[in-house]
């Protein structure tokens, strides 16, 4: 399903402007990652994705919705949003009728309920955890808890705002299988992110915003080779990236293996030479 | 000097039935910047809170073994007195902020308020915190309407405000972007070359490595290594545990497979250190 916006600008009521003029266009099932500084406007941006903030001008338009015409319960058939802080979010007494909660009131069918939601639980590895009370987990799994409960609901768009936050590399691997995952079904997944790295090694399209406004939009490997603009917006390219300039590599590298060959290349190069 | 004493430390939370913490034996001098890390329930929050007097004078339960900091015993304090010696800064800044205050600044200048400081002096302090970590600009924003990682820069600023001698950090920089995590780390770094102890739980390996002085690993609750970055990050138990490395060291073990890496070279913890250890491999094959 495809998102369009066009000529977005957006205030909160007294502060100063956080969107002006925002342009972007996402594809069904595109993997796209949102990033840049702090205040940059990334929440408020995908806050109109799902209607929760609406346009002062311009306009929103999921599939042929338009936001301003639709309410936030019908937007959220289309469109799921996973909180930053999943403690925004929960408030059901056990995982699995957090779980249910979404599909359920979409109206779904019992069946339809039951394997979304199974589904769901596998993805995010919460089987053990089906009859806990979210608030008894630990924060990891309170996040997972949190994905899941978007996920049952299907929708075509999926948004995760820092999904990354406070995870150790096991849970990081684990929000990156589901990323995947939900791209194989189809799904738009849409990130916002200061994890630069997970941005590059799992998102083929990054988006760069700059006090309120689109500073780059492109393939992830073109994004992470511009230095200059991504330091304007507080972000370095990512560890390996960095890396391989200094090595002298010709092309911004997105992950191991690309490094790994690049860096093969070069030492062979040299070693034809002598 | 030891600032704080941790000994035969176990604590249990209340209604649970493991301990969060067990067994902890640790000394921490005066001015040294020390790193937790370890994977997700490992205990790095339950040991800041119980150095920071969370544990026991806010969350009960069972704890056992000594206690120290500044010399005094956990058990013969209270938190009023404790935190005049110990600042906290929460993971999530919005279990910290006041909500009574209307301005940043304000919020900044509460525990100031709390403890009775000239006004004069109070606004110098506030000032000249807020400039330390660059927030200036925020001064009359509500801290309501910032941004995560923007709140936790105030919150972190009401602690650094009270000038505590230990500086406890659970994961300060969650969620900041990448140079403003770099000036906190700068700004954290500064206070403890001053003298300011820093205890910083933490999952950014990358500035772990370049800014800390001691790398302490936890796991299932207890201390299962510790010692200088270089050590400690480059162990192969890490990703074992499930706790992150950085991608420099993670590259460099497999590169050392095809021959990338030279084996006898020590596995990088920095840019730096790969940089070094690459050019080495590209230059001399």
């Amino acid at each position: 399903m495809k998102i369009n916006i066009s000529n977005l600008h957006y205030s909160y009521p007294g502060e100063i402007k956080a969107l002006s003029g925002v342009n972007i266009c996402i594809e069904t099932s595109e993997l796209v990652a949102i990033i840049g500084q702090n205040g940059a406007g990334k929440t408020t941006l995908v806050k109109h994705f799902n209607g929760l903030l609406l346009p002062n001008d311009g306009k929103v338009i999921i599939g042929d919705w338009d936001t301003k015409e639709h309410t936030v319960a019908k937007l959220s058939a289309r469109v799921g949003y996973v909180f930053q802080n999943p403690d925004e979010q929960l408030f059901k007494r056990n995982v699995y009728d957090e779980i249910s909660f979404g599909p359920k009131n979409l109206g779904f069918s019992e069946p339809d309920i039951e394997s979304h939601v199974e589904d769901a639980i596998q993805l995010t590895d919460l089987d053990n955890y089906r009859n806990s009370n979210p608030y008894d987990l630990s924060p990891t799994w309170r996040k997972m808890v949190a994905i899941a409960s978007i996920i049952a609901m299907d929708t075509p768009i999926v948004i995760f705002d820092e999904p990354t936050t406070g995870q150790d590399a096991v849970n990081v691997e684990r929000i990156a299988r589901i990323v995947h995952t939900l791209h194989l079904h189809g799904k738009t997944v849409i990130t916002i992110s200061h994890d630069i790295d997970f941005c590059a090694e799992n998102f083929k399209r990054i988006i760069a915003l700059s006090k309120g406004k689109v500073l780059l939009d492109g393939p992830s490997r073109e994004v992470i080779a511009e230095v200059d603009l991504l330091s304007s917006t507080y972000v370095e390219p990512p560890q390996l990236t960095r890396l391989g300039f200094r090595l002298g590599f010709p092309i911004a590298v997105s992950n191991q293996d690309e490094f790994l060959n690049e860096l093969q290349q070069i030492v062979d190069k040299r070693s034809d030479q002598i | 000097m030891a600032i704080v004493e941790l000994e035969n430390l176990s604590y249990q939370y209340p209604l649970t039935e493991e301990n969060a913490l067990s067994n902890i034996n640790l000394k921490i001098n005066e001015g040294e910047f020390i790193a937790l890390i370890g994977p997700n329930g490992a205990g790095k929050s339950s040991l800041c809170y119980t150095i920071a007097g969370f544990i026991p004078h806010f969350f009960h339960g069972e704890l056992s073994g000594k206690v120290e900091v500044a010399g005094v015993n956990t058990h013969d304090s209270n938190l009023s007195e404790w935190v005049l010696n110990v600042g906290l800064a929460f993971q999530n800044p919005f279990n910290q902020i006041s909500g009574s205050k209307f301005t940043v600044f304000e919020e900044i200048a509460f525990g100031l308020e709390n403890i009775g400081i000239p006004r004069q002096e109070m606004i110098e302090r506030v000032e000249n915190a807020m400039n330390l970590t660059g927030i200036t600009d925020l001064a009359k924003r509500s801290p309501y309407s910032l941004s995560g990682g923007q709140q936790q820069r105030v919150a972190l600023t009401s602690i650094l405000v009270m000038q505590p001698k230990v500086l406890v950090l659970d994961e300060p920089t969650s969620q900041m972007d990448p140079i403003g995590t770099r000036d906190v780390f700068k700004v954290i770094k500064t206070m403890s070359n001053q003298g300011m102890t820093v205890i910083m739980a933490e999952h950014k390996i990358e500035w772990v490595a370049q800014f800390a002085d001691r790398v302490i690993v936890l796991y299932q609750g207890e201390i299962i290594a510790q010692g200088t970055p270089q050590d400690v990050l480059t162990s192969p138990k890490l990703p074992e545990i499930g706790a992150g490395i950085s991608r420099y060291t993670s590259t460099a073990r497999i590169a050392s497979q095809h021959n990338l890496w030279f084996k006898d070279k020590p596995l990088p913890v920095t840019i730096v250190e790969a940089e070094a250890g690459f050019l080495g491999v590209i230059y001399e094959n």
